[in-house]
């Protein structure tokens, strides 16, 4: 692997490295993009990065959280608790800053910085200290014939240590959300946010560094060198959230350690919209869960609207209509709307705008102002199939609509192409619903709204195929982060003969009544009858 | 159409059946596991056969962890299926009102299994029921060093299961390789830890979830036990180690741990055992399996070379060339170091390592990887404790062996380098399976604060939205509570 040793390169909000292409057959060589600039001597002052992480430091840093674990401190419900209480002081004490961070990275609105980050992980927070113990009981199972006398239980430990890898678009709520799972479930961490989000990333170093365990609870700020130098360590899990291409690499690293992985991935993720529907709520809805989420650059935004040729007119109509009513006339100037994330990001998009293909066919907004990172909600509608805004995951605030002639069609549209994260449908249809719902597959189903069974802490959350493996939220993190360990237990007292050699046609005859479960074919067997 | 082609022409049918939608339905399902239930009723006595020319299992053992096994999987599987198929629902908070909420469970799609050669039958027909069960189609390549069985699977199979579904793909490494290649969506491996990071790479290439059942040194703990209790204790340890195709076992018991000044009584009790279940003839001993070939043969002879290690050799130690039998053999004390202690073992021969306390036991499995399966004998309650709350393994049992294979409400899999996640009983349901969130609205009952553009009215009732604060959010609504600024 090639070493990197250089300054942690403070960046501004505009300029960052990001990730280009991977590159093929290495190893697990973390794609880079070199052309990155050293931030404002202001923002160097500020940053709590150390000088630099290198597989040394990693080492290191493995050491001692290997040893904190084997003390066997983060085992304890106490130890647990009182970190989740911490936590929750932390977010508490912190709302302010958190919001400027947010405000800082992405120009995020402080209604979205506070239902979409900071009162999620609270709430997360909040179930966690309540089921906390429930959660680690051990669970009773059921024996059968061929174990008797037994009992049996099945008992959750913690993996060990773990790493976390955070994204930039919500880097409060997936940095802190899995670290949640991880405590409670009894681990050692390392969380590493993400580097295209600074301002939050310090801070969470800053701040998890003073409320937490530091003994077992880590933050390592840091781009590729650094994230690289963490993957060539062995963890016991490592928890991704991001993009495919760089999911593939973690995987990689993972398998050369026999780690374990949660991918939270995106993809595409469809809305079928019919015309038997209450229209107004329908466009509201879209539009929240589009632009009212981070300018669309969320891992379960609608990315692509499909509805039929009559109906499109009068949809998009609506969809303009209440554009204009929750961002105004001019929105490239509200205050509602968060900015695109950094430079690399915009220029994406941007390609998305100007591809050939698409030119004619966009019929709302456009605009973009690549000084202050913003670009306009913007329809398109019947981008050809093969154009580069129907091929890739948008993650930003462009809305292509495709038209087919009847409904139906979208459903083999969607399955098509891999499966998305999320898949949603606006019907008052009974069987158009139950269609989708058995026929699309997908990470999670909404029928009638957008992003909302992120909420609900009893759904699990996560992708399958190309948008990610695995799952959390509420006890689903508890369970992502623990092995749940098969505890059978026995006396002396009841050993089958039919079990040890010799062998027997008589033991085999009780052998299959036993493992069949059979008490009259046991009794059958004992007096010699097959 | 060479074989490279071949294989993905069918892996292409498979992919083609699993989007036509036949194996999603209940009917189709049932029908492959009660073929399946067929398949080894009508071909039980050549399944016997089979399991004893290939590898030298007796009728017992073969029922018991193969055809015993797999009957008991897919009975359960046609019992619970619609169980387990049927989505679990549950209630949401009333902010959701009206709202309904389930988890789906729904196949992955196209799944590839990839079975052992100790347990040839066991290893490729449990997963596939699972894998079935879970509407999935299948593709399965037994391993090459069964190569009878093997055959046995890939003639028999397009006879009894739907051959558009379910399909047999036989060969070595080559195959493997090829076959690791393809976009699966799911697969399933039994073998060992090398191989298993090989399938996790490929795997990695397209972001495919794996099971992985691997195996690793799995440690016996041995307490005081009263006489009677150690009889039985020593025919457990016996049949648990030997029992299993001649230790080749994932969850076969490796090594024993015993306090010094009980050691000797324990290794007196196992010979015993052991001449009453092989006899004491080395060259003519009974009820015990093979070698699987001559590498690993040659492979666990290596094990005695270091004379320092064949010098703690106290009974057994014997190796029969032609039949690749190696008589079951003890080891007292052997150097920590020593291959025999440091690689897994999977054979005939048992170390027996002693310490002063038995507790200590705990500190040396844990200066190891995390073993498949970990068994101890003891009844002392606190040390029982003590060992589930301070060692991490796929399973532990206590006071037997290997028995927690047959429990399928228990989970069956490992961790750390023994594993990546489980099968048996629902398990192997939920392994092949998606469990898709699905959330369900209604157009009624529209949160209006949850639209921009945003206000501190819209902030403080959604602060009491995620406070499930109804009382607040309706003394908001009615003017009867005012916005802070905060």
């Amino acid at each position: 692997m090639i070493k990197f040793y250089r300054r942690y390169p403070s960046i501004t909000h505009r300029q960052h490295r990001s990730f280009s292409d991977l590159s093929s057959n290495s190893r697990f060589h973390l794609p880079i993009d070199i052309d990155y600039t050293m931030a404002s001597e202001e923002q160097a002052k500020n940053s709590t990065a150390p000088a630099t992480f290198d597989a040394e430091a990693a080492d290191c840093l493995m050491k001692e959280l290997r040893s904190t674990f084997l003390d066997g401190k983060t085992k304890s419900y106490e130890w647990r608790s009182s970190q989740l209480k911490s936590l929750l002081k932390m977010l508490e004490d912190s709302d302010k800053q958190i919001c400027d961070a947010l405000f800082s990275d992405l120009s995020k609105p402080e209604m979205e910085a506070y239902i979409h980050e900071i009162a999620m992980i609270k709430s997360s927070c909040k179930l966690a200290l309540k089921k906390l113990k429930d959660w680690m009981k051990p669970e009773k199972t059921k024996t059968n014939l061929g174990t008797f006398p037994s009992s049996a239980e099945i008992v959750p430990e913690p993996l060990g240590v773990v790493l976390i890898i955070s994204a930039w678009n919500y880097p409060l709520l997936l940095s802190v959300d899995p670290v949640i799972g991880a405590i409670a479930a009894g681990n050692a961490v390392v969380l590493k946010p993400s580097e295209l989000a600074p301002a939050m990333s310090s801070l969470l170093a800053k701040l998890l560094g003073k409320y937490l365990d530091s003994s077992a609870i880590k933050v390592v700020e840091g781009a590729v060198p650094e994230t690289s130098a963490l993957l060539e360590q062995k963890w016991d899990k490592i928890f991704y959230t991001g993009n495919g291409r760089v999911a593939r690499v973690v995987m990689a690293a993972a398998a050369n350690n026999l780690t374990p992985v949660v991918l939270e991935l995106g993809g595409k993720s469809p809305v079928l919209v019919d015309s038997n529907i209450d229209l107004t709520v329908t466009a509201r809805r879209i539009l929240s869960g589009k632009w009212g989420c981070n300018n669309g650059q969320a891992c379960v935004a609608p990315d692509y609207i499909i509805t039929t040729k009559q109906y499109a007119p009068v949809l998009i109509d609506s969809l303009k209509h209440n554009l204009v009513k929750f961002f105004g006339e001019d929105p490239m100037n509200s205050p509602d709307l968060s900015r695109v994330g950094h430079s690399r990001h915009f220029a994406r998009l941007k390609k998305l705008l100007d591809d050939d293909k698409i030119s004619g066919k966009i019929i709302h907004g456009g605009q973009t102002d690549k000084s202050n990172l913003k670009i306009a909600p913007t329809i398109v509608l019947d981008a050809p199939e093969d154009s580069l805004i129907m091929s890739e995951e948008i993650f930003g605030p462009l809305l292509p609509i495709v038209t087919v002639e009847k409904i139906e069609d979208g459903i083999e549209f969607i399955n098509s192409r891999p499966k998305p994260l999320a898949a949603y449908l606006f019907t008052n249809t009974k069987q158009l619903k139950e269609e989708f719902v058995s026929n699309i597959s997908a990470g999670g189903v909404v029928i009638n709204d957008v992003t909302l069974h992120l909420m609900v802490d009893t759904l699990p959350f996560g992708g399958v195929g190309e948008s990610g493996t695995g799952a959390y939220h509420g006890k689903f993190s508890f369970d992502a982060f623990s092995h749940k360990k098969a505890v059978l237990y026995r006396g002396f007292f009841g050993d089958a003969p039919a079990r040890y050699p010799p062998y027997t046609p008589g033991k085999l005859r009780l052998l299959k009544a036993l493992l069949d479960g059979s008490l009259f074919g046991i009794i059958r067997a004992l007096f010699g009858f097959s | 159409m060479n074989a490279d082609q071949e294989m993905r022409w069918s892996v292409e049918e498979l992919r083609l059946t699993f989007k036509s939608g036949k194996t999603r339905s209940v009917g189709w399902r049932k029908t492959q596991l009660r073929a399946i239930l067929r398949l080894i009723h009508e071909n039980e006595d050549t399944l016997f056969q089979l399991l004893k020319s290939e590898l030298g299992k007796h009728p017992v053992e073969s029922y018991r962890n193969e055809i015993g096994v797999v009957k008991k999987s897919a009975d359960r599987a046609l019992n619970c299926i619609e169980k387990w198929m049927s989505p679990k629902k549950g209630r949401l908070p009333l902010v959701f009102f009206p709202a309904s909420r389930k988890v789906l469970p729904e196949p992955l799609g196209v799944v590839l299994i990839i079975g052992s050669w100790n347990f040839p039958i066991s290893l490729t027909l449990d997963p596939l029921i699972g894998a079935i069960s879970a509407g999935n189609t299948v593709v399965l390549k037994p391993s090459e060093l069964s190569p009878n069985c093997a055959s046995f699977l890939a003639n028999i199979l397009p006879s009894y299961l739907d051959p558009k579904a379910v399909k047999v793909i036989e060969g070595g490494r080559e195959v493997s390789n090829q076959l690791l290649q393809y976009k699966w969506d799911k697969i399933f491996f039994t073998g060992s830890t090398k191989v298993g990071k090989i399938v996790m790479a490929a795997a990695a290439n397209n972001l495919t979830p794996v099971t992985l059942e691997l195996g690793g040194k799995c440690p016996a703990i041995f307490d005081f036990l009263s006489n009677s209790d150690l009889k039985v204790a020593a025919k457990r340890v016996a049949s648990g180690k030997w029992g299993p195709c001649a230790g080749q076992a994932c969850i076969g018991i490796d090594y024993i741990l015993v306090e010094q000044k009980f050691a000797s009584t324990l290794i007196e009790q196992l010979k015993k055992t052991i001449k009453k279940f092989y006899g004491d003839d080395a060259k003519n001993l009974k009820n015990l399996l093979k070698i699987i070939n001559k590498g690993h043969f040659d492979r666990l002879r290596s094990f005695l070379e270091d004379p320092a290690v064949a010098n703690c050799i106290v009974y057994g130690g014997s190796f029969d060339d032609t039949r690749l039998i190696i008589e079951p053999t003890i080891l007292l004390d052997p150097p920590l170091d020593a291959e025999i202690m440091t690689e897994e073992i999977f054979g005939p021969l048992l170390p027996i390592i002693t310490m002063d306390k038995i507790e200590e036991s705990i500190e040396f499995i844990n200066s190891k990887p995390k073993p498949l399966a970990l068994y101890a004998f003891t009844k002392s309650e606190n040390f029982k404790k003590r060992i589930l709350a301070e060692t991490s393994s796929g399973s532990v049992t206590f006071n037997d062996t290997m028995i927690q294979f047959l429990c399928d409400d228990l989970p069956f899999g490992g961790v750390g380098q023994s594993g990546i996640g489980r099968y048996h009983g629902k398990y192997s349901f939920d392994t092949f399976s998606h469990e898709k969130a699905v959330l369900e609205r209604s157009f009624y009952f529209e949160l209006e604060p949850r639209h921009p553009p945003w206000s501190n009215f819209k902030l403080q009732f959604l602060r009491l939205v995620y406070n499930y604060d109804y009382v607040g959010m309706l003394l908001l609504l009615l003017g009867l509570k005012r916005p802070s600024n905060s």
